[in-house]
């Protein structure tokens, strides 16, 4: 059924339809409207899961984690700081291997405060052992949610459903929310290990050797390079049963591209705007979404790029003192080419600052007009 | 006779309190448990990977979060429908007091389904003996040199306070009484505090042949008195101490060798005032709410 929905909606839609059994939760802006949702199904007996409404997002994760060992489907979702302060919960969950799926509403982390979009709380999370999926839209968010389960208790690694605060979250868009028995085909019920049986007991997560630590940070790598086949297999069946599918990234007018813009989240919806219009004056522009973030998809990002002469990569995020986190790993991915496109570094959108498409038009014609990328990124303050 | 459910061979030093503790709270719940262990002296235990002292399923989950790592694991087990199986965590002083406080108490509030057992050995033992706010007055530690200053968190009154449906204390030196407590946790739903005092010869700075005898003689100089409470207000004795001279519990620890006659002065007299408020307690209970059992 087609209904007008917030990103936040989408995402409690698919939750739902999911089956999750257990949602532990805490407030943050701006993902709260996701928490409240599912506990508005709860009181009316139609979320089918129970709700723990917790003191603090780390015991949030802390009751996912030891939920989902016990063999039960999970839920949580942060923002910003909630995610900062589960940090060392989530290296907790991936080393687990706890196949978790947290919705994650990019929000400006503090100081000064904001509640803008953002995407350096998520980005910072990047060495935690997490899969993590950027969405454009919220049918997208809805979508990969579902999709998000199916991976991770296929690889039984964790993952961060990814959307821009207020943008996706808050806005309203007209989103297929798909028939329950669809869902139910394509997501069959739980199984995944239940560690704590009394009949077979086990210690789990107890000290190792530093021999035995590496072999299991080497397996959950392994597993984690698995993940991208198995994202484009889960894609590929969604796409059977629902008509969509997204793939590890997108790729947009390239053939042809003198410049190609690089982004994720809400500005690539922007961008698909601005590279028509730029199409539309003879500009030959092409995007490039970057939805898979963890695991990587080096390979297919080089098969796009190869050839292209110049590459603009937009990021809402930042690392002090490096660039944005976005251009440093499209970078490292493109070292292997022989003949590399230049990469051209640009911060835009953070604290939640408006990317217009006029904005992205006028990054790829300064893109066009220069002839060397700088050592460090070009702000572009917007509005 | 129960079997043990905490096998020989386990990691801990000669005269742990610890080890006797969970040997005994483990031998009270039998089989069919699951076991949640968090950074303490409890997870070194336990043993290391791919060994085990216990025989039931073990998790040892991150310091902070003994108490929602314990309640997500008994939702899920009622989801599962193994409802039945109790699941119990095992927590330091530290991993209580400190710096599981918020934790606990939010597990606390919503009354989590598990049975939480505090194995105070005063202070942080497993990384060397530096104090946290269950370390008593004026004992040494590595980070108090000269003696604590503070004093020891009444963690007993915090729980009551959440009005959990049972807490108690428990003792190594009442065996039985410490093993009828926790049976007698298990038949309750919701969550269940136990409060044991594990005496650390390492720590306390005494041989290991006295650990039984600190345990017993922290109870009959009052020093850590054996009680319960039901619904946070029903409190019950569930020993009458001698009422030795805490001087007798104190000169056995060389931890407290420093003391001058005056601080040995000064503990006993907090040690009668807290006896005092608890009978305070005790005889409010048996004054007689209407729900008195």
């Amino acid at each position: 059924m087609r209904e007008l929905l917030t990103g936040n909606y989408a995402i409690a839609e698919a939750v739902r339809l999911c089956r999750v059994q257990l949602v532990a939760a805490y407030p943050i802006t701006p993902q709260t409207p996701i928490y409240e949702r599912l506990s508005d199904w709860e009181s009316q007996g139609r979320l089918g899961g129970v709700m723990m409404r917790m003191e603090s997002e780390h015991s949030a994760m802390a009751a996912c984690i030891s939920a989902s060992l016990t063999g039960v489907r999970v839920f949580t979702a942060t923002s910003s700081q909630g995610l900062a302060l589960m940090h060392e919960m989530l290296h907790f969950a991936s080393g687990n291997r706890a196949p978790i799926v947290m919705a994650c509403v990019n929000r400006a982390l503090a100081v000064p405060w904001a509640f803008g979009s953002d995407q350096t709380d998520t980005l910072s999370q990047r060495d935690t052992g997490w899969i993590q999926f950027y969405c454009e839209d919220n049918q997208e968010a809805l979508d990969t949610v579902i999709q998000a389960y199916r991976v991770s208790e296929e690889v039984l690694l964790p993952s961060m459903v990814v959307i821009d605060g207020f943008f996706t979250s808050h806005f309203l868009e007209p989103v297929e929310v798909p028939d329950q028995s669809l869902v139910d085909q394509f997501l069959p019920p739980v199984d995944i290990p239940r560690r704590f049986d009394v009949e077979d007991p086990r210690y789990v997560a107890n000290v190792v050797s530093p021999p035995q630590y590496f072999h299991f940070r080497q397996r959950s790598f392994r597993d984690m390079e698995r993940a991208k086949a198995v994202i484009q297999e889960v894609d590929q069946g969604f796409k059977e049963v629902f008509g969509r599918g997204y793939g590890l990234i997108e790729a947009v007018d390239v053939e042809d591209a003198e410049v190609v813009l690089v982004t994720s989240g809400s500005i690539a919806s922007t961008a698909r705007v601005a590279i028509r219009s730029l199409r539309d004056r003879g500009e030959r522009a092409g995007l490039l979404k970057i939805k898979t973030f963890r695991p990587f998809p080096s390979k297919k990002v080089r098969h796009v790029l190869r050839g292209v002469p110049k590459v603009a990569v937009v990021d809402r995020n930042i690392s002090m003192g490096k660039e944005g986190i976005f251009c440093q790993e499209l970078k490292a991915a493109l070292y292997a080419l022989d003949a590399r496109p230049a990469v051209f570094g640009y911060i835009a959108g953070l604290g939640g600052t408006d990317v217009s498409p006029g904005v992205l038009e006028e990054i790829v014609i300064a893109t066009l007009r220069k002839d060397e990328p700088e050592d460090v990124p070009v702000w572009i303050p917007g509005d | 006779m129960r079997e043990d459910q905490f096998r020989p061979g386990h990691y801990a030093c000669p005269g742990c309190g610890v080890a006797i503790a969970m040997r005994l709270v483990l031998r009270a719940l039998g089989k069919r448990v699951v076991v949640v262990v968090i950074p303490s002296c409890s997870a070194v235990i336990g043993g290391a990977y791919p060994n085990s002292a216990f025989s039931v399923p073990a998790f040892h989950s991150a310091f902070e979060i003994a108490a929602p790592t314990a309640a997500g694991i008994a939702r899920a087990l009622e989801i599962l429908g193994q409802g039945d199986i109790p699941v119990v965590a095992f927590a330091g002083d530290g991993g209580t007091f400190d710096i599981g406080l918020q934790a606990l108490s939010g597990a606390a509030d919503r009354n989590e389904n598990f049975i939480y057992v505090c194995l105070d050995n005063e202070a942080y033992m497993n990384t060397g003996i530096q104090s946290s706010s269950a370390t008593p007055p004026l004992a040494w530690t590595t980070t108090t040199p000269s003696g604590r200053s503070g004093r020891k968190k009444q963690i007993m009154e915090i729980m009551a306070a959440h009005r959990i449906p049972y807490a108690a204390t428990a003792s190594i030196g009442y065996p039985q009484d410490l093993m009828e407590k926790v049976e007698k946790a298990k038949g309750i739903k919701g969550t269940r505090f136990i409060h044991v005092l594990t005496p650390c010869p390492t720590g306390w700075r005494m041989p290991e042949s006295l650990t039984v005898k600190a345990a017993v003689l922290s109870v009959e100089t009052k020093v850590f008195p054996l009680y319960e409470i039901e619904d946070g207000k029903r409190y019950r004795l569930t020993h009458i101490p001698k009422g030795l001279p805490v001087k007798e519990y104190l000169k056995i620890q060389g931890r407290y060798r420093h003391l001058s006659d005056g601080a040995v002065e000064a503990i006993q007299q907090e040690v009668d005032e807290a006896w005092d408020r608890l009978l305070g307690h005790v005889e409010a209970a048996s004054k007689g709410g209407p729900r008195r059992n």
